[in-house]
């Protein structure tokens, strides 16, 4: 009984959320709205005993794109819109609309089957071969690591399309990573303090991921954060995209993802077979450079395309 | 009812949303969020899927979750890009919207069309 | 024993509540943004410090209460920097909205 009011709590809080996301007038406040939302719905992820996905969701979902946001609504608040809104007639008739899919949607998870076809037993039949402990681990990086590759891919892909909005004469040059305004005392300790213990939490969650909740995505995820901090606080700066160092780190996943996988046609027989024996030892080899590959690229995505030229 | 049901229920609710805010705004940068509460709510459908999944001795079916991840990690890159699409569209033209007005080339930019 | 730590854990958790409630009820009705600073901060440190000391007991063995403390104070930390940036900006700017 407790539990229901505190789900149900917990859902009207999101709500509320949302809506005040899609409905409030100005911008900012519509962002600052979101990024409460991202937060709160890695809860409600933890409710449906999901703690991979709500990791992930308040490092990513959460936390980047709130950044992401935050950063664009402050650099377009200037600008002018080009077209208005719909008449009142037109808003009736789209919100009409989205009621009949919010209806349809209600109804599929009203009507599931019941028992619900799962994956689960096969997710556990099979794991004692990869040698993980963590089944969302073994189908992230196991059984579907096709999935796995052709995101890392995805993600190298928005890091290019980042870097070629750039005018012609800023390419090859350094993006500016948004920082704050004046020099801080406390921002400056702050990262002073906490990337240290930031960098270790980021590699102990990619670790763990092998066993317990945690994982590649989520540790690159922190790491990344750790760097961004460095980035806003002026100790650092976002690198010149040309130089090589960051182009490596950000194609190393894909590309040891990709060599792994053409390797097992040699060694397992099959495109990303891992032969069994060391199966465990080369989802761990992957991952690392997963992780590197994360930690490289969000920040890079966050901090946009180059807007100085570069310097010879 | 069951707290899946409920997550489940919310992320139609959170669809029709952010459908509804996607469809209605005038400024991009609204639109984007908007996507990302449709894509978060289709996501909580997943979620419900994986937790009615619960199978042996699992707490919830592993492969909507893996599905869900991979999902979270595409969606912040394509905000990224749209993002960077539409700081640059603002520096350019001093306005943001998807109309389809052609701006007047301004001299000394050096961009190309 | 078992009474004795669950009382005491829900006695922590419980007045921590009281000071997370009393940091949004003043977040909502103080007047300007440094005393709602003022009070959201003090939610942050001590309502969250009696939540940790009401969950130790449950912890995974010394390992966990020690992973907890360290969760109690990044959120300090944190809070502490943010409440400073925006009291500078504040100090900058005049009291923004």
């Amino acid at each position: 009984m407790i539990v229901q009011v505190l789900d149900i709590g917990l859902v009207a809080l999101l709500l509320t959320l949302a809506g005040w996301t899609i409905l409030a007038r100005f911008t900012f406040p519509a962002v600052v709205s979101y990024v409460a939302y991202g937060l709160l719905l890695s809860l409600i992820w933890v409710r449906l005993f999901a703690v991979d996905v709500a990791l992930t969701e308040a490092a990513i979902g959460g936390g980047f794109t709130g950044v992401l946001l935050i950063a664009a609504a402050s650099r377009l608040r200037t600008t002018t819109p080009t077209e208005q809104g719909p008449a009142a007639p037109l808003r009736w008739a789209v919100a009409v609309l989205s009621a009949l899919a919010t209806l349809a949607l209600a109804i599929v998870v009203l009507l599931l089957p019941d028992p619900s076809p799962t994956l689960a037993p096969q997710a556990i039949d099979n794991i004692a071969i990869t040698g993980l402990g963590n089944p969302v681990t073994a189908v992230l990086i196991a059984y579907r690591a096709f999935d796995t590759m052709l995101e890392k891919c995805v993600l190298v892909l928005a890091v290019v399309g980042v870097w070629s909005v750039a005018s012609d004469r800023y390419w090859g040059g350094a993006p500016s990573a948004p920082r704050a305004v004046a020099q801080s005392g406390a921002l400056t300790l702050f990262a002073q303090l906490l990337p240290p213990l930031g960098i270790l939490i980021g590699i102990r969650i990619f670790w763990v991921g092998a066993d317990e909740p945690g994982g590649a995505f989520q540790g690159g995820a922190i790491l990344a954060a750790m760097w961004m901090i460095v980035m806003m606080a002026s100790l650092g700066d976002a690198p010149a995209i040309s130089k090589r160092w960051i182009r490596i780190a950000v194609v190393a996943g894909p590309i040891v993802f990709i060599g792994v996988g053409v390797l097992g046609f040699a060694t397992a027989g099959g495109f990303l077979a891992y032969p069994a024996g060391i199966a465990k030892t080369v989802i761990i080899f992957v991952e690392i450079f997963m992780t590197l590959s994360i930690a490289a690229a969000l920040p890079m995505l966050v901090a946009g395309p180059p807007i100085q030229a570069p310097r010879l | 009812m069951s707290a899946a049901t409920l997550a489940g229920l919310t992320g139609a609710v959170l669809a029709g949303l952010g459908l509804y805010g996607f469809i209605i705004h005038p400024d991009p940068l609204r639109r984007v969020l908007a996507f990302n509460v449709l894509g978060s709510g289709v996501f909580l459908l997943f979620g419900i899927l994986a937790r009615r999944g619960a199978a042996a001795g699992l707490l919830a079916d592993p492969v909507p979750q893996a599905l869900v991840i991979t999902g979270i990690v595409v969606a912040f890159a394509a905000t990224a890009l749209a993002v960077a699409l539409l700081v640059r569209l603002s520096e350019e033209t001093g306005r943001v919207g998807l109309h389809a007005e052609v701006p007047a080339q301004t001299p000394g930019d050096g961009a190309d069309g | 024993m078992t009474l004795v730590l669950n009382l005491f854990s829900i006695g922590a958790i419980c007045a921590g509540l009281v000071f997370f409630v009393a940091g949004t009820v003043g977040l909502l009705r103080f007047p300007d943004p440094l005393s709602r600073l003022h009070a959201l901060t003090k939610a942050d440190n001590i309502g969250l410090g009696l939540v940790v000391l009401g969950l130790l007991p449950f912890a995974n063995g010394v390992l966990g209460g020690l992973k907890l403390m360290v969760v109690w104070v990044l959120v300090q930390l944190s809070g502490a920097t943010v409440g400073q940036l925006i009291a500078q900006s504040m100090r900058r700017n005049g009291p923004n909205a």
